[in-house]
């Protein structure tokens, strides 16, 4: 096969598998978005607690898959801790209030991790199965690793659409994001549904770090950048919206990814090596801002609202 | 007009007096440091005043403002690379590109509301932070150190401490002044009223959109003002002035010293970076009090100092 056709075939697969990634955060903030009205900032401290947590216990237990599942349940805990003690006081304060608490629990989060784990980044190493390379296509060999990260987070994106169209847990979610006091008029504990939302939103986050952890560095403030993404994700897909956040997430990492491939072979082509060379890395990391700009002129409300918004 | 010396105006009169004769101290004494921190206070009160006027005043909460700190940073420390050091060519250019920018981003942000505002302001500041890192020739990821600060032809010399330190206090007691004159204005008070009810404002027949985005412009050039002022006062400028976490300071700011009140961001700035200073003497792990702090706040002492002073009877 040429070249230029299996290198576009994968960064197609790494866009994807970055869309993938974005998606498990993004669809916590717009799930905690919808259902509680509320910004949570914080969301990338969790991304960064799932990553510490996975790398801690995987030193302890050599297991890649155990440590994944024990650093999810410790997320949900502190999430759904966080939620009680914090979070909570927040909901149905402007959103002003909402950014500046979670402002304050980012910064309480990242002197915390260092606190405990020290300022030196750590490490998460792959088992042997998942560092090898799979012969997907005849000739063309792509990461295991890389791999297994698309299929988990197809399955996790799959699971919480049919938890949140197909059952009690979902329809109560659902009811309680269009009208909170009508689903505690009929005796449902809405605090309790919140809370237990929000550790799910955490633990989405937590799932996403721990996968990035073997491909980066676990390092403080390791999640406020890819934070930012998250947002431009949800805002592409229209705010409160699962399914928008999905294909936002997808389109998003499809284009950052191959843009950022391509883009300085692009402006090769039409000026000198010099100019492309200074400008291509510049404007690669432009094009999602760009992207959502584009959004906003044609729909200011993402190209899927959540009803009633 | 209850009374002239409420506890409120003493507070504010007795740091403007202090802030007038710090440099006094500071000769008497030989110590620079507290005037070097003083110099940083004052510019970055000077950047949360111009955000106060479009968050406190207008109600656009823009968590993007560090943008304007970094590109008036940017095009000091750029200008002087490459052989321009006047002041009188880079200052008129750092309020151009500020109002430029602010005028595209401000026209695209007003298209929304809320939380859309508050993520599309965010988002368009990490734009501006990335390019600003994809810059090889200007430094990239490390920053750009400016080895010459703008020249103003003998007028004034930046590079005296206490020159400088009188500059930036004067530019920010003028930047307050424009703010009180044009929130008292006719301007002013469409931008909030258009803050309480804008549906009201415009069914009266304004059109809010553009005072908005007039306002939104006023305060990026203020913002890129104090940029300038700060590239000048480190002699650097690196992607860092622009962080998104920087744009949430000056929010913090804000709210510490009081939301849309004229001092508020100055006693602001004043609380957060005195404590950020005392704290960090103490514990190297000072962020883990200033989170829970700012936590409190938002929850319990919603008017930030300055309303907690409006409220008490004169002493």
């Amino acid at each position: 096969m040429h070249d230029e056709v299996i290198l576009l075939f994968e960064q197609c697969l790494n866009g994807l598998q970055f869309g993938l990634l974005l998606f498990l955060l993004a669809a916590g903030l717009t799930l905690v978005f919808g259902i509680m009205d509320f910004v949570n900032l914080a969301h990338g401290s969790f991304y960064m607690l799932g990553a510490y947590f996975a790398a801690t216990f995987a030193a302890l237990t050599q297991s890649f898959v155990l440590s994944a599942v024990l650093a999810l349940a410790a997320t949900l805990a502190v999430g759904m801790a966080a939620e009680v003690i914090a979070i909570r006081k927040l909901y149905g304060r402007d959103h002003l209030d909402h950014v500046l608490g979670t402002f304050g629990l980012i910064l309480f989060f990242n002197e915390l991790v260092r606190l405990i784990w020290g300022p030196a980044g750590m490490n998460l190493a792959l088992p042997p199965y998942l560092s090898t390379s799979i012969e997907i296509l005849p000739d063309v060999y792509y990461p295991a690793y890389r791999l297994a990260v698309i299929m988990v987070a197809l399955v996790v994106a799959f699971f919480l659409y049919i938890v949140v169209m197909r059952t009690r847990v979902g329809m109560l979610i659902r009811a309680g994001a269009s009208n909170r006091e009508m689903v505690s008029a009929l005796g449902i504990n809405i605090r309790l549904l919140y809370t237990f939302v929000f550790g799910v939103g955490a633990a989405l986050a937590a799932l996403a770090g721990l996968i990035q952890a073997p491909i980066l560095t676990v390092q403080i403030g390791m999640g406020e950048n890819i934070l930012i993404v998250a947002l431009v994700v949800i805002i592409i897909g229209g705010i409160g919206s699962i399914r928008g956040a999905f294909i936002a997430a997808i389109f998003v990492g499809l284009v950052d990814t191959v843009g950022r491939a391509f883009l300085p072979e692009f402006f090769r082509l039409v000026m000198t090596p010099a100019a492309a060379s200074a400008l291509a890395p510049a404007l690669s990391s432009m094009l999602i801002y760009l992207l959502m700009a584009a959004v906003l002129v044609l729909r200011p409300q993402g190209f899927f609202p959540a009803d009633g918004r | 007009m209850s009374a002239f010396f409420t506890v409120r105006s003493l507070v504010i009169g007795a740091l403007l007096v202090f802030l007038a004769l710090l440099p006094v101290y500071v000769a008497t004494t030989g110590q620079f440091f507290p005037l070097t921190l003083f110099t940083r206070i004052i510019i970055l009160a000077l950047a949360a005043t111009s955000l106060n006027l479009i968050l406190g005043y207008g109600g656009m909460v823009s968590f993007g403002h560090a943008a304007y700190l970094g590109l008036g940073g940017y095009v000091v420390g750029i200008l002087a690379k490459e052989g321009i050091t006047s002041g009188f060519a880079q200052w008129p250019l750092v309020l151009a590109v500020c109002a430029l920018f602010a005028l595209v981003v401000g026209a695209l942000c007003l298209r929304t509301r809320g939380v859309y505002f508050i993520m599309i302001t965010l988002a368009f500041a990490q734009m501006i932070y990335y390019v600003a890192v994809g810059l090889d020739r200007y430094g990239g990821d490390d920053g750009l150190t400016i080895y010459r600060r703008s020249q103003f032809a003998g007028l004034i010399d930046l590079s005296g401490k206490v020159q400088f330190y009188y500059l930036c206090l004067a530019l920010l007691l003028a930047a307050i002044w424009l703010v009180s004159r044009l929130v008292n204005s006719r301007f002013g008070m469409v931008i909030r009223g258009s803050r309480s009810n804008e549906r009201r404002m415009r069914a009266i027949g304004f059109p809010v959109f553009r005072y908005q985005l007039t306002g939104f412009v006023i305060a990026g050039m203020m913002c890129g003002l104090a940029g300038a002022l700060l590239a000048n006062h480190t002699d650097f400028i690196s992607p860092a002035a622009m962080h998104w976490t920087r744009s949430g300071d000056l929010i913090v700011m804000i709210v510490l010293g009081g939301i849309g009140s004229l001092f508020g961001p100055l006693i602001g700035a004043v609380m957060l970076l005195v404590l950020e200073e005392g704290l960090s003497r103490l514990t190297e792990y000072w962020q883990i009090v200033v989170g829970p702090l700012l936590l409190f706040v938002v929850v319990y002492a919603h008017g930030g100092i300055d309303g907690v002073l409006a409220s008490l009877r004169h002493a």
